[in-house]
């Protein structure tokens, strides 16, 4: 015992069944990471990479706060401001939300269907280099790029790059091209995980496993990939057609040649607007999975779950140009774009509801996953509230690319998705080392999170309110601006504190954790039948199932859940 | 390595798996269909508004041969694949090889047309929004053309050497699908641009 947890400290990886077993030194470990095309590994090093980059962008984040937090401060040059909010947005959504996603579908997907492995494990690996390519492309432009400001300058157009910014006379040097390729590359990266993965789901599934008895996981995944074939790939069709502007003079945003920076708006927002939900499908997946083990019930309706999410994945693409309200469209135009975007919020209500539904009566365990997924529900009830009042264009006139705004689209990204994020960790963290988190702290990072998540960007919508617009470097004292931004960077440093006591769990409970044993939860579905972590071959018999819950029907021979599906 | 070959296949339970290779590849053409949507998208929304000339009409010519060409292509890889299946490797050759033919034919005549618009008519990608949209749509498909022939030339090496037998139809199959893909788009192309922007 304490020879094998001496090994995995020295090799200093994730502690892998195949790891603590051998005595091969650490450049043999580095390797066999480097060349994997399991599965389990590419999704744990989805899962770092995405974690990696999640505190980069954080410090991005915590510098701008910073830089706002009073008047008139001198903390950060305008030229670097602009970088560090291009950067943290963009790494947030490509660089830390995409990787955290697929990590987490990686890892489970195949776990959660009976299967060995995804369908084209070395596709998968290619896909998962060329996302990492692509963010240290992206970051390298902090040392390789060119840019108005000199050498060493990361892109600062903006995270959805609006021509005519990005035209090579405004842009100059090759920042915004490390922008458009480190992306472009990503997303090509996605586009393969993603057709990996529905493969996997469609052709690998284990006997007795119809799509009907799918978890929900699994399902929301599906869903998820399948928004990510037509929507990344608009965005790599502008790319392209950006780069074609930028390096052989091609014309498609240049207005002086008749083109129209119009043009780029809406194929951006055609990615940019379901984007949020491929990160937040992901989400409502592992809130579907939680949930129910935590309140000890069924999850309640799970055909209108699946239902609800298709009508919200088809929906979201109908809604894109609701961000553009201010450019001035017909009101016919207009009309179309306020109806979709608030239909999204039926179904989104749908969900709302079964989980609540799912808890109503349960035997409820206020363990750390379940406590971040209490408090999703609710941040996804509050964000869709101001969703529907920024969805009336005559509201949106006033107020965007105001703070309200920005306060809004955090409430989904950090309030949905990254507490989401942390519950799947906490729950399948047991699952992937064998070893569970320490509760303890687990729930002063829940606390201090939830907490300092309030104070910025409850505080964040008063500010635009009053007028503020987003991604301005400073402002003058006297416009009551100053104390709540105060409040908000306070806010953005409890956060930060509750992040560090994660990270610092995650080290001591790799190696110091309690012992989790298979099952830790009590839960029910597949992934929690083989052993923690699961060896190379997930299971030595592939399992047949008769239920959307085959563990319950192990664990309760004689009630059985098939009898009632 | 290559002992799970996909294919159709019912479990004993009587539930039915689409193959892997042809999910997959539906996907990849999925997910390739709407980059081309984006292109044609602004290849129809800049009709028309380029501030100067030339104009699709003054320089565009039909390119019929071609197009006959690249969608016969079809036709003989579908022929290929359905020797391979029952097993005549010859005849799989022969057809793949005139594959091969009818879209290197297509490449060369988009070439000559490309040549005569830049050197005869003055049409370069930077002279206006029609060249803009012109040479981007249609080069991203012959890009997919390119693509295309390059995974073929390596069938037709593995054929060549030898190495393609009977078991590998379904794998030829899913390589055809992506063919299928590149000759509809051609379609899609040919109307918007030889025929609704003409």
């Amino acid at each position: 015992m304490n020879g094998t947890a001496n090994t995995s400290e020295l090799s200093g990886a994730m502690p892998s069944r195949s790891i603590l077993a051998s005595d091969k030194n650490v450049l043999d470990h580095i390797h066999a990471w480097l060349v994997t095309v399991d599965h389990k590994k590419l999704g744990l090093m989805y899962l770092i990479y995405g974690l990696f980059f999640f505190v980069v962008a954080g410090i991005e984040a915590a510098l701008i706060r910073i830089q706002l937090a009073v008047p008139n401060n001198h903390f950060l040059t305008p030229q670097v401001f602009n970088q560090l909010f291009t950067m943290h947005g963009t790494t947030m959504v490509f660089l830390v939300g995409m990787p955290l996603i697929f990590g987490f579908g990686n890892y489970l997907v195949p776990l959660m269907i009976g299967a060995r492995d995804l369908a084209f494990p070395r596709l998968n690996a290619f896909g998962f280099w060329l996302s990492a390519f692509g963010g240290l492309l992206l970051y390298f432009s902090f040392i390789g790029g060119e840019g108005m400001a000199g050498a060493g300058s990361a892109p600062d157009v903006g995270w959805f790059a609006y021509a005519p910014l990005t035209a090579k006379a405004f842009s100059k040097g090759h920042s915004t091209d490390y922008w458009i390729l480190g992306i472009l590359v990503g997303g090509f990266g996605s586009v393969a995980t993603a057709a990996n993965l529905i493969a996997t789901i469609l052709s690998l599934r284990c006997r007795g496993m119809t799509l009907t008895k799918m978890p929900l996981l699994v399902w929301l995944n599906l869903i998820m990939c399948g928004m990510v074939l037509v929507t990344i790939t608009p965005l790599t069709a502008a790319q392209i057609m950006l780069l074609l502007d930028r390096f052989v003079g091609s014309h498609f945003f240049d207005t002086q040649a008749g083109g129209s920076a119009t043009l780029w708006m809406h194929f951006f927002w055609i990615f940019g607007h379901p984007e949020v939900y491929i990160l937040v499908i992901p989400a409502f997946a592992i809130a579907s999975e939680v949930i129910p083990v935590f309140s000890r019930k069924a999850i309640f309706g799970y055909p209108a779950m699946v239902g609800a999410t298709i009508a919200i994945a088809f929906v979201s693409m109908t809604v894109w140009a609701h961000h553009m309200f201010t450019i001035g469209m017909t009101s016919t135009g207009n009309t179309f774009f306020v109806i979709s975007t608030m239909t999204v919020s039926v179904p989104t209500g749908i969900k709302i509801f079964n989980w609540l539904g799912t808890m109503w009566g349960g035997k409820i365990r206020f363990e750390t996953p379940m406590l971040f997924s209490i408090a999703f529900v609710f941040h996804l009830l509050f964000m869709g509230l101001t969703g529907i009042m920024l969805s009336a264009a005559p509201f949106n006139w006033q107020l965007n690319a105001s703070y309200f705004v920005v306060a809004h689209f955090h409430y989904v990204l950090v309030g949905a998705i990254v507490f989401m994020i942390f519950a799947g960790v906490y729950y399948w963290f047991p699952k992937a080392t064998g070893r569970l988190l320490n509760p303890r702290l687990g729930k002063w990072h829940f606390w201090l999170f939830l907490i300092g998540f309030h104070m910025t960007f409850d505080t964040m919508h008063i500010p635009g309110v009053l007028g503020m617009p987003r991604r301005i470097y400073t402002y003058e004292a006297g416009r009551g601006w100053g104390i709540l931004n105060l409040i908000c960077t306070l806010g953005a440093a409890v956060q930060a504190v509750a992040v560090l006591i994660f990270v610092w769990n995650i080290l001591i409970s790799l190696r110091k954790g309690q012992r989790a044993g298979a099952d830790p939860w009590d839960a029910w579905t597949l992934e929690w039948s083989t052993s923690s972590p699961p060896p190379e071959y997930n299971f030595a018999e592939i399992p047949t199932v008769k239920s959307r819950r085959p563990l319950w029907d192990i664990k309760h021979p004689t009630d059985p859940d098939w009898k009632y599906e | 390595m290559n002992a799970a070959i996909a294919t159709d296949s019912l479990q004993p339970d009587g539930a039915w798996t689409p193959s892997k290779g042809v999910v997959g590849m539906t996907c990849l053409i999925i997910a390739e269909s709407a980059i081309f949507t984006i292109f044609v998208v602004a290849y129809l929304f800049y009709l028309g508004k380029s501030l100067n000339g030339p104009t699709p009409q003054q320089v565009l010519e039909l390119p019929i041969l071609n197009s006959i060409c690249l969608l016969s292509s079809s036709v003989t890889i579908t022929l290929a694949v359905r020797s391979l299946r029952n097993g005549d490797t010859k005849r799989f050759s022969v057809w793949w090889l005139i594959t091969i033919a009818l879209g290197a034919y297509f490449l060369f005549g988009t070439g000559r047309e490309w040549q005569h618009l830049i050197y005869d008519k003055g049409l370069t990608i930077q002279t206006n929004l029609f060249g803009t949209t012109f040479y981007s749509l249609v080069g991203l498909h012959a890009s997919h053309v390119v693509v295309g022939l390059v995974a073929l030339l390596i069938v037709m090496g593995f054929a060549i050497g030898g190495f393609v037998k009977q078991e590998h139809a379904e794998r030829a199959h899913v390589l055809s699908l992506y063919w299928h893909f590149v000759d509809v788009v051609w379609i899609v192309v040919f109307t918007v641009v030889y025929i609704i922007g003409r």
